[in-house]
């Protein structure tokens, strides 16, 4: 079947999509998009999280056909996501004189240096949240749709919103860290 | 060399920002907070093929046939590969032990052992195919405990044994044995005023690391292939696989792919080979990646065991003796268990000085699931027994459960049962004085304006309890972890170290095989050679076998054996860089003779501060490179008989308190905060140290509350391969971990820093168990604990 979809803002068509085939599946090997990721592929563990139509997901559990018409957002889309809402609804162009000093940006192919983060993505790695990073897009789209509805969050608030992404390496403490970190940097506390 | 004890004192590259002892952030995180790092299951190929392994559907059986017809005519399927397809003369591989078979010959082993593997050109034709692969077992008596492995009667999991254990161990099924015996233990036993006794049970622990088995393997062309891969070492998959696939080890390229998370899961093989076979048989690159039932079945678990002991101490709290037995599943093939077996006879004892022991450790072979390297490696299992039993000792004796520890601890200068001498800092009393130092989390915390916080009590947001029937306790323990490869293995890396100038700028480039598994060694060789180079900008190359074997990312030993390599090869590198200087330009200031020159911020300077030269004008066009392999001390195998032996490298300490509240009704537990006080001799980076304590001491949690690998012992099959039934750890489950980061050099160390890794995952577990019989009274001699152990249901 053919399935056609927006994701990170772009519509996408994939075609000769099998119908057992997952929304995760498909993001990987037909989109390119591998950065959700496949540590269970059985809605347990979180690492595959997107955002589809705003709510956050298990993308391994939502058929491929059920996001027919659909927007979908993964991690390699947050940066641009969370700057866009940051501009709120009044639009957020380039001006002018940002075009005319338009140039390629120096992002190191290998480091990713030069990158542009959301904030959540820059407190993961500020606060030490990364360790293998197999969790980690997971995490940050959940963490990321979690501050958007609740800026200021307890402790209690981010481990109920964050339940449902297991991570293994980091105890989780520097993962707590980092959400504190971008929910204050956020307020304007840091 | 910093003396025993004293902080490290750090002159080259004091001054060069970025170096060691700065929390440098990971080189590689901005790639994996944008979803751009590949790991090995991210990996795609033009034109590429999907393997799928078929896995026996029984523990224990003989194969009748195997009809591969059905499975070869489904349109889209490329290869249908069994035993009689693999190319030569070797069929087995293993890391010490060559019994496990590349695919099952003649007879299986164990549940999700694999029989047959497929290539096809979409995962799920793949996985179609392998259903229609028919098998006919003819099933096997089990063999899954001692008693089923040792009858007279017993059938033999291996047939024919002759490798070197082969010859000194009790019975066939019996994988290793490792007695030690030092002192006069009836002699001892006569001079304890308590005797206490204990039969403790650990249960099979996973590492779910969450990054699947997978790989891609691309066949070139000169017959060769190429194998990107998740692995803890490369060298050593290299030369287990080379064999099977009949090509030299020159022909079998391997670069590491990002590797999600590993915990000693990944030390075995577990697709390498059959993406391979596959890739060589098709001429097309194949791609496997398993699934999380799958993974279950891939790799070795952690050995469950039990564990026997008997400790006496007299009225005043000294203790007497040991003697303990050990006895360790190691399933159905030896994988690390013979290396599981030293570590848990040499370090049963605990941190403790006891001299006059009776010590025996086994693991035996059975139809269970193969069980090989975790983190803790063989002390973890024995941490769990010998610090219940000393919290039994001290209600016997009605003394403080730290007190009474910290009069038995051992300090530099102790004799282990091994007769080796504890030859730096084991500061085992300071670290249980620090942890019971620190705060107490405040009492019904889950308290607020409106009402109980169900989240932070015992069944969360299940809403079972508001407060009612919650009972808080607090545990201790401490436990002793080795550093490095033992037993005589030479444990060496190899680091390649190369100084240029790039674009008017020194820069060094830093090329190992480490495995980067999570842990952060990338981030601190890179601190390491800003440190000794005294430059701001560092590359680390991808891990791959065009350089020397680092050894493997286990055993707490990367930073200090890797990080000791690229020291090593950073000094060497240093030294030329100077001589080139004092070629260029000695005679235009005598200091280039005389001084002690340093590197610091691109420029050669004197110890004095003064600056001779800019590395930029130093190098010229030249190119300064080193390739060294480098060694820690060198360790002695055991004595089959006495156990005597300088077995071990270094040792790493933690201690743990456990705050928890138990629902006693339900038997549901809240761990409430878990504090850890550690030494690591040196931290080179405190961030990522602190990353190893709480990773560590999460999974000690999971394994003492929730983790097991359930098998049914009747028919030894594997009852919950998945994340709905064997649970980890979630952030609802783990406490706050505050950690107290202790410095006391090791002066036979690189920086005098001490292994980190895998000693909090040790004491964690006994500190919740030992919280818990606080809470409720009960003795709970088994991990992990389940809520009908706790209401008497079980």
């Amino acid at each position: 079947m053919r399935v056609n979809f927006t994701v990170n803002g772009r519509p996408q068509e994939a075609d000769d999509v099998w119908e057992g085939e997952s929304l995760l599946y498909v993001l990987r090997e037909r989109m390119g998009l591998p950065g959700s990721k496949n540590a269970c592929e059985q809605g347990e563990c979180g690492s595959c999280t997107v955002r589809l139509d705003g709510v956050p997901v298990c993308s391994c559990l939502v058929a491929a056909g059920q996001v027919q018409g659909r927007e979908v957002v993964t991690v390699e889309g947050l940066a641009d996501y969370a700057r866009q809402r940051s501009c709120g609804t009044g639009g957020c162009g380039t001006s002018l004189e940002e075009s005319r000093q338009w140039q390629a940006k120096g992002t190191d192919s290998r480091t990713g240096e030069g990158t542009e983060l959301a904030p959540i993505q820059q407190a993961f790695i500020d606060a030490g949240a990364v360790q293998c990073g197999f969790c980690t897009p997971g995490l940050l789209v959940a963490a990321d749709e979690m501050l958007e509805r609740n800026p200021d969050p307890t402790d209690a608030d981010i481990r109920e919103a964050l339940s449902g992404n297991l991570c293994r390496c980091t105890g989780y403490e520097k993962i707590m860290d980092a959400v504190r970190l971008a929910a204050a940097r956020q307020g304007g506390a840091v | 060399m910093p003396a025993n004890g004293a902080p490290t004192k750090i002159t080259q590259g004091s001054q060069t920002k970025g170096g060691i002892g700065e929390s440098t952030l990971r080189p590689d995180g901005t790639l994996k907070v944008t979803g751009e790092f590949a790991y090995s299951s991210d990996m795609w190929h033009e034109d590429m093929l999907w393997g799928q392994i078929l896995r026996s559907t029984v523990a224990h059986a003989e194969i009748v046939s195997i009809d591969t017809s059905e499975a070869l005519a489904l349109p889209g399927v490329y290869a249908v590969l069994t035993y009689d397809d693999l190319p030569t003369a070797v069929k087995n591989y293993g890391l010490e032990i060559q019994d496990t078979p590349v695919l099952a010959h003649g007879k299986v082993r164990h549940h999700g052992e694999p029989v047959a593997i497929v290539a096809a050109d979409h995962p799920e034709t793949a996985r179609r195919a392998a259903a229609k692969i028919k098998v006919d077992y003819r099933e096997l008596p089990v063999i899954t405990d001692e008693a089923s492995a040792t009858a007279p009667d017993a059938i033999l999991v291996h047939e024919n044994r002759d490798d070197h254990h082969s010859g000194h161990v009790p019975h066939p099924n019996i994988v290793h044995r490792q007695p030690i015996v030092r002192g006069d233990v009836a002699a001892a036993r006569r001079r304890a005023d308590v005797i206490v006794e204990g039969e403790y049970t650990f249960g099979m622990q996973d590492q779910a690391f969450l990054g699947p088995e997978s790989g891609l393997a691309v066949p070139e062309e000169d017959g060769g292939v190429h194998l990107y891969i998740a692995t803890q070492w490369l060298h050593s998959d290299l030369r287990q696989i080379a064999p099977v696939l009949g090509l030299p080890e020159d022909k079998v390229r391997m670069t590491l792919s990002g590797v999600g998370g590993a915990f000693g899961g990944r030390e075995d093989l577990s697709m390498q080979i059959h993406a391979c076979l596959l890739a060589l048989r098709t001429g097309k690159p194949v791609k496997i990646v398993y699934n999380r039932f799958e993974s279950f079945f891939g790799h070795v678990h952690r050995h469950p065991a039990k564990l026997h002991y008997e400790h006496g101490a007299t009225r005043d709290g000294k203790l007497t003796h040991m003697k303990c037995r050990i006895v360790l599943d190691g399933g159905a093939y030896a994988s690390a268990s013979p290396a599981v077996v030293g570590n848990a006879s040499s370090l049963s004892v605990g941190p403790y000085v006891i001299d006059d022991v009776d010590i025996e450790a086994i693991a035996l072979y059975t139809n269970n699931p193969p069980c090989g390297a975790m983190r803790g490696f063989g002390a973890v299992q024995a941490c769990f027994a010998y610090e219940a039993q000393m919290d039994k000792l001290a209600a016997e004796l009605g003394m403080d459960p730290v007190e009474f520890r910290r009069l038995n601890a051992m300090e530099q200068g102790t004799l282990l049962p091994t007769g080796q001498r504890v030859d730096s800092p084991a500061p085992v009393a300071e670290l249980l004085r620090r942890v019971k130092a620190m705060p107490m989390p405040p009492e019904r915390q889950w308290e607020s304006s409106e009402g109980a916080d169900v989240r932070q009590l015992p069944g969360g947001l299940s809403n079972t309890t508001h407060g009612e029937g919650v009972v808080r306790g607090v545990g201790y323990a401490v436990g002793i972890k080795n550093v490095g490869f033992s037993e005589g293995f030479d444990d060496y890396s190899t680091a390649k170290v190369r100084m240029e100038v790039v674009a008017g700028e020194p820069v060094v480039t830093v090329h190992t095989a480490m495995a980067e598994v999570g842990q952060g060694g990338v981030t601190v060789h890179a601190q390491i050679a800003r440190t000794e180079l005294g430059v701001a900008q560092v590359t680390i190359n991808p891990a791959d076998t065009r350089v020397g074997s680092a050894g493997s990312t286990s055993a707490s030993r990367q930073t200090y054996v890797t990080g000791g390599a690229v020291k090593n090869a950073c000094e060497l590198v240093r030294e030329k860089v100077l001589e080139i200087g004092r070629r260029r330009f000695g005679s235009y200031h005598p200091a280039w003779a005389t001084a002690e020159l340093l590197l610091e911020g691109g420029k050669v300077v004197t110890d004095g501060g003064e600056v001779l030269a800019d590395l930029v004008d130093v190098l010229e066009g030249e190119t300064v490179e080193v390739e060294e392999e480098w060694r820690h001390r060198p360790t002695e195998p055991f004595d089959l008989r006495t156990g005597q032996g300088n077995g071990h490298v270094q040792y790493s300490f933690a201690a743990h308190r456990a705050v928890v509240e138990v629902d006693t009704e339900l038997g549901l537990v809240k761990v409430i905060e878990l504090a850890c006080a550690q030494d690591v001799g040196k931290a080179l980076n405190p961030l990522s140290v602190l990353g190893q304590i709480q990773g560590g001491t999460t999974q000690g949690l999971g394994v003492a509350v929730m983790e097991e690998i359930v098998v049914d012992p009747k028919t030894a099959k594997v009852k919950n391969p998945s994340f709905t039934d064997y649970l980890i750890p979630t952030i609802l489950d783990t406490p706050t971990i505050p950690v107290d980061v202790l410095e006391l050099a090791d002066e036979h160390a690189p920086y005098g820093l001490r292994g980190i890794g895998e000693a909090p995952t040790l004491s964690s577990t006994p500190a919740v168990l030992a919280a818990i019989r606080a809470a409720t009274g009960l003795e709970l001699n088994r991990t992990p604990v389940r809520p009908e152990h706790l209401t008497g249901t079980a």
